[in-house]
């Protein structure tokens, strides 16, 4: 298992790299230009000069790489160029608001999804798994910002039960972060809830006509031990497979939800980085956005080799 | 050694089972499958009883229907007694208790029928404590002396490794050992070694004969291989269309074969006095197709395939009869034992 670790983290450092790139000239081959946006109204050709000049931005696109790697290196992702802070500061406050936000809609998505998936596919053809199918369809369909719009109208403006907006950190007041974050959770964990629950479903249908199953049942165990053991073990791959790849569309879910609900978190800063060309943001976001992703794939390969002895006792004997 | 089997056979008057008059049918979008239709037996304790028959034949779902491990849509009549207790009358709890513990099952499959997640040793210890409420330590000691019982070299060590990491002969006998955790009274055997190489085949054959032998397991063996029959059962019953055409001990059904169809199945089967060169024929296939299951005419089932059907084999069906004075040899057939198939052959 160490060396399956290994060889994984050294393919993400390489990935890091490449995407490093990608980011740097992506960001550069955007319409617009920086200092024209930083200069202000009627800026004279000296002042544009001298703000590129201020970013480097008038050196050769190579040596601006290796400039920005460099400082990447030592954690120094530059200066917003909007409020003059740093960048990495910015992050750090930005990150662990939608971190939480993240975690508690993959809650939501878990818990539903999973359950719901499994009691589907256990009562196949039923009336409990027809609603769980339909609700799944309605979730998928449903767009995150018109759930949220109407999350919004039913619990703050008609019932008042909570809060339509805002943010408080959690180390601030527990309680009230909660009460905030409850809805933006709920609204962006339901549509992976429902991807999750389609998916789960169809696992637990396949792992239930599995002749381990029958097994199973054949040695007098209970029905929820043989669905909830025997079957859903061999189905979390697929659960462990579709919450990774689903965490793209969490960040860009995250995006809309935050505005809706007027969050201060990393997809709001994004947003805001976008409108105003803030290029050492946009970059520090995408590249953050990255890691991110390959830190997830990470643990995904950590979660399939934990749950399958095949891939983890393949790693014990090649290494 | 043909003759102890017959003895053991014997050895028990009363039976430890008895199946009467069971009717299986599944619910399908084509209509209502009569899969079994009307079949009776008995299996004595310590007794090896193989059902044999085509694809189809119902062996399977018969055999299932004992711990009604058969799919939700199937309906159930007729009775299924385990030491007068009626099977058919149980309730879910009540046949999850009978399973693993009284009647056990092993599959096919031995490649798919485990668990690829768990270890061998949790897959073991899990029946035992189901059903035994041993401590952790006993199962885990027990557990080594079934994999011991079973013929697996190194149980100690085989406890922790995975499904996978065993051959499929190994795999099979893992899942003997979880059948007989609980030394159950009767073991259903679907297929056993269908799936497993001829060498491998009789390794696990060996298994099934020391558990009967030494734990006094009843075992029923469904299979279509008579090479299997011929090895360990004692007494056979040839299942055709959901019932059962002919039924006797080993040795007498492979010495007077009396329905046209156990001939057909005989003469299938290649044997060496064949293989010399001497009397080198083509092997006989069974002309034909099984009957559809949807319609139940009143006729010998057989008769659209059968080489001596006459006009009174579609004027009625035969019941499964007593035949001559052999003790409990019956027979479901207006002709048996007429052999106008070797009178062709030859």
């Amino acid at each position: 298992m160490g060396w399956y670790l290994l060889r994984r983290l050294g393919a993400a450092v390489i990935v890091v790299l490449i995407a490093s790139v990608v980011v740097f000239l992506g960001v550069r081959a955007l319409p617009g230009d920086p200092a024209v946006v930083l200069a202000g109204e009627n800026p004279t050709p000296q002042v544009i000069a001298s703000i590129r000049e201020q970013y480097g931005l008038d050196k050769p696109l190579p040596v601006q790489y290796f400039d920005y790697l460099k400082h990447l290196v030592t954690g120094d992702l530059g200066q917003s160029t909007q409020d003059k802070l740093p960048v990495s500061q910015i992050l750090a406050n930005r990150i662990p608001v939608t971190l939480e936000l993240a975690v508690l809609a993959m809650l939501v998505a878990i818990v539903v999804g999973v359950l719901f998936g499994t009691i589907a596919a256990a009562r196949r053809g039923k009336f409990s798994d027809y609603t769980a199918t339909g609700f799944g369809l309605l979730g998928l369909s449903v767009p995150h910002f018109w759930l949220g719009l109407l999350a919004i109208l039913l619990f703050a403006v008609k019932l008042r039960w909570l809060p339509a907006s805002g943010y408080v950190p959690f180390s601030e007041n527990p309680a009230q972060n909660l009460e905030r974050m409850i809805l933006p959770a709920v609204v962006l964990g339901t549509g992976f809830a429902a991807v999750l629950m389609r998916q789960t479903r169809s696992a637990m249908l396949g792992a239930l006509s599995a002749d381990y199953v029958r097994t199973a049942r054949s040695k007098g165990l209970s029905g929820p031990r043989v669905v909830g053991v025997h079957a859903l073990r061999n189905s979390l791959t697929t659960v462990v497979t579709v919450l990774g790849l689903q965490l793209g569309g969490l960040i860009s879910g995250a995006v809309v939800t935050e505005q809706i609900f007027v969050i201060p978190g990393f997809g709001k800063l994004t947003v805001d980085a976008v409108l105003t060309r803030n290029y050492p943001v946009i970059e520090a976001v995408v590249l953050v956005t990255v890691v991110g992703y390959i830190v997830v794939n990470l643990l995904v390969d950590v979660a399939y080799a934990a749950l399958n002895p095949r891939i983890r006792l393949a790693g014990a004997t090649n290494g | 050694m043909t003759q102890q089997r017959s003895a053991a056979g014997r050895r028990a008057g009363t039976p430890l089972l008895s199946v009467e008059d069971l009717h299986v049918s599944f619910g399908t979008e084509d209509g209502l499958v009569q899969a079994v239709k009307g079949v009776s037996l008995t299996l004595a304790p310590g007794e090896i009883l193989a059902l044999c028959g085509e694809s189809g034949s119902g062996k399977s779902v018969t055999a299932m229907s004992v711990p009604r491990l058969l799919p939700p849509t199937a309906r159930v009549s007729g009775a299924v007694r385990l030491d007068g207790r009626d099977l058919v009358q149980l309730n879910a709890s009540e046949l999850r208790a009978l399973r693993g513990s009284d009647v056990s099952v092993v599959f096919q499959e031995p490649m798919t029928s485990l668990n690829p997640s768990f270890t061998v040793g949790f897959q073991i210890t899990e029946v035992l404590h189901r059903h035994e409420k041993l401590s952790r330590r006993a199962a885990r000691a027990r557990a080594v002396e079934l994999l011991e019982l079973v013929g697996i070299p190194d149980p100690a060590g085989r406890l922790k490794e995975y499904p996978h990491q065993l051959s499929g002969g190994m795999r099979q006998r893992v899942m003997i050992a979880i059948a007989v955790a609980c030394e159950p009274r009767i073991l259903i055997a679907d297929e056993p070694t269908t799936a497993l190489d001829v060498t491998i085949q009789a390794g696990v054959l060996d298994v099934f004969r020391s558990l009967r032998d030494r734990l006094g397991t009843a075992i029923v063996l469904i299979t279509h291989d008579l090479g299997v029959v011929a090895d360990i059962a004692d007494r056979v019953a040839v299942m055709y269309a959901g019932r059962i055409v002919e039924q006797a001990e080993v040795t007498e059904l492979f010495a007077r074969p009396l329905h046209p169809y156990t001939r057909g199945l005989l003469g299938a089967l290649p044997s060496a006095a064949r293989l010399d060169g001497t009397q080198r024929r083509r092997l006989r296939e069974i002309p034909g197709m099984v009957p559809a299951p949807y319609s139940d005419p009143d006729e010998c089932p057989f008769a659209p395939r059968c080489p001596i059907a006459a006009d009174d084999c579609t004027a009625s069906r035969p019941s499964l009869d007593r035949q001559g004075d052999g003790d409990g040899h019956l027979a479901a057939c207006f002709h048996p034992g007429l052999s106008t198939v070797e009178a062709v052959d030859a």
